[in-house]
């Protein structure tokens, strides 16, 4: 195993310590950035180290960065750390375990960015973290690390936690910025997006926690040696969150690239109680569902790859599923999830999910009604295409791709008109 | 009046946020009047809208959207297991089921001594470390991870006992 990038902790116990981050280079490259390179140079950097959002949607972050509205300020930098997706859990690992990497790139992030102020916007589940996560960011500006005239370069920069209070929803970037505004974390139209018009209508970078945890050694070692890892348009190492049927659940951070087979056998150790895998669900409760045939298993784990098997890669939450599920039941509870986290604001959502609960819960009881199996399969479709936000679109892939692959589960009381 | 009682906190908070943007401030200030009673009174949504210049609409419809506040009184620790998909694959529903029956009551509801009350709730992203529930308490949120009904039971205890010599 090779030296973690993201995960140092698990090599460098303490990590979590300011003094020995510092003592293991922290805060070198900051100084360096903010002292002898100019925003738009790391903007460039970041662009050319082809560096993509790890939240799920995994556009260019430096790309994004190029968005934002040049002349007009103030601007805002938001560390989404809403991690929320059924089968994430790899932005609270950093945050407790290697905090000060995460902070330092949203230093740099926020200096790249033309940003005075930065947010981290928290789950409110994070209470213990986010209330550990402040008293380190008033260390750095003990330590001079934050605050006015940073290291002597004029720059000046202030770290606030926001907590949120129980909405998946607001991991969608405008959903996150309305609820940081103080009002109901319900999505927003785009255009104009959060470059333009984010935080209080001014230009607005939200990055995901992982993402921002990339930018310090990025800065450090560069481009070529970014590339390096992963693949050529999906470079660097991502964090794989496994659980479900597996025997050794858990964060691993991997290449981008590297196969199912791989992650699930290798790493996770297998299927536990010698069963077999039945499916895979690689973006969380969001995924598309994937049957665990060789072609499926031997897969890399890329934006690319798993795009061209009719699912997607998301923020690499993967949950295995095995021969003991089935599948009615596994649909009853990601529709379920959905469901009750949908913001009500648009209506395919609000209404679908909510049929798609009662017809999935009926379906899981054994209690179907005859049609219910089609109707079921009808109300997701009539959603698709058709909802304001990815939270909508998201609910119906479960639905759809479940009873694609595995008919037979869906195959109940047929002709019981009970 | 709860916010006089905590004037320096509600600086700290207000602070975090631009001079034109203090309804930022709304969902901190609900958590901080929350830790109370556990849940937000009427009179403290009115409080924090008169502080902020809002309307007490505008504050209240945040607890019905928001999960982690609440209107009404629960049990003093409220216990929140994870049932979602990767940790229903790992026992949750079972352990939620379990804990019911040992504290005798069913989901929502509290127990005799007004302590406890005990609900499923969504993905706690701790998915690895199933079964899991977190208590929302009056002193914020603490998870507790890799559970057993036994284990969970000896939380409460301590909580219990705690309760006893206050």
């Amino acid at each position: 195993m090779t030296e973690h990038i993201l995960l140092r902790h698990r090599e460098i116990p303490g990590l979590d310590q300011l003094e020995t981050y510092r003592k293991h280079g922290g805060y070198d490259t900051f100084k360096r950035v903010v002292t002898s390179m100019e925003p738009q140079a790391v903007v460039d950097l970041v662009r050319a180290s082809g560096l993509r959002g790890r939240g799920g949607a995994g556009f260019p972050t430096g790309v994004k960065w190029g968005f934002l509205t040049r002349d007009v300020f103030p601007h805002y930098v938001v560390a989404n750390a809403d991690e929320s997706e059924p089968g994430t859990f790899k932005d609270r690992e950093i945050l407790e375990s290697n905090p000060y990497q995460f902070l330092e790139g949203l230093a740099i992030c926020s200096f790249a960015a033309k940003a005075n102020v930065a947010y981290v916007y928290c789950r409110g589940e994070f209470w213990d973290l986010a209330h550990v996560l402040e008293d380190k960011i008033e260390q750095l500006y003990q330590e001079g690390l934050l605050g006015e005239d940073v290291f002597g370069s004029g720059y000046d920069l202030d770290i606030y936690v926001h907590l949120g209070a129980g909405a998946y929803i607001c991991g969608e970037e405008t959903a996150l910025l309305e609820s940081l505004e103080g009002k109901l974390g319900q999505p927003r139209l785009r255009p104009p997006f959060p470059a333009a018009e984010g935080l209080y209508a001014s230009p607005t970078v939200v990055n995901n926690v992982e993402t921002i945890t990339n930018l310090p050694p990025i800065l450090e070692k560069g481009v070529e040696w970014f590339r390096s890892h992963g693949t050529e348009r999906s470079p660097g190492v991502k964090i794989f969150s496994l659980s479900g049927n597996v025997n050794r659940p858990g964060n691993y951070e991997l290449p981008l690239g590297t196969t199912f087979r791989e992650l699930i056998y290798e790493h996770g150790g297998g299927i536990p109680e010698g069963r077999s895998i039945k499916a895979i669900m690689p973006a969380g409760a969001s995924s598309a569902i994937l049957p665990a045939t060789d072609e499926v298993l031997d897969t890399p784990m890329d934006y690319e790859s798993v795009a061209a098997i009719d699912s997607q890669l998301g923020s690499a939450s993967v949950i295995v599923v095995d021969d003991s599920v089935n599948m009615r039941w596994l649909v009853s509870k990601t529709v379920h999830f959905f469901r009750h986290e949908s913001c009500g604001k648009c209506t395919p959502c609000r209404e679908g999910t909510y049929w798609m609960d009662h017809i999935a819960a009926r379906l899981a009881a054994d209690q179907a009604y005859p049609d219910d199996a089609k109707l079921l399969l009808d109300v997701a479709h009539g959603m698709q295409g058709k909802c304001l936000c990815a939270l909508g679109e998201f609910s119906v892939m479960a639905v759809i791709t479940a009873m694609k692959h595995f008919p037979e589960d869906f195959n109940v009381h047929d002709g019981d008109d009970r | 009046m709860l916010l006089e009682k905590h004037q320096s906190e509600v600086e700290r908070i207000l602070a975090k946020y631009p001079d034109d943007h203090k309804r930022s401030a709304v969902m901190p200030l609900l958590f901080l009047v929350q830790h109370e009673e556990g849940y937000v009174e009427a009179q403290a949504i009115q409080e924090i809208a008169d502080i902020l210049g809002l309307d007490p609409t505008q504050v209240s419809s945040l607890i019905g959207f928001y999960t982690l506040f609440h209107n009404q009184p629960g049990g003093k620790y409220r216990i929140q297991i994870c049932t979602d998909l990767p940790c229903a694959l790992n026992g949750a529903e079972e352990f939620l089921d379990g804990l019911c029956r040992r504290l005798g009551v069913q989901p929502g509801e509290i127990t005799e001594d007004g302590l406890f009350s005990i609900e499923p709730v969504m993905c706690l992203a701790c998915c690895d470390k199933a079964p899991m529930f977190q208590i929302q308490a009056p002193d914020g949120v603490h998870y507790f991870e890799r559970q057993t009904v036994d284990k969970a039971m000896d939380v409460i205890e301590a909580l219990r006992e705690g309760e006893a010599h206050d």
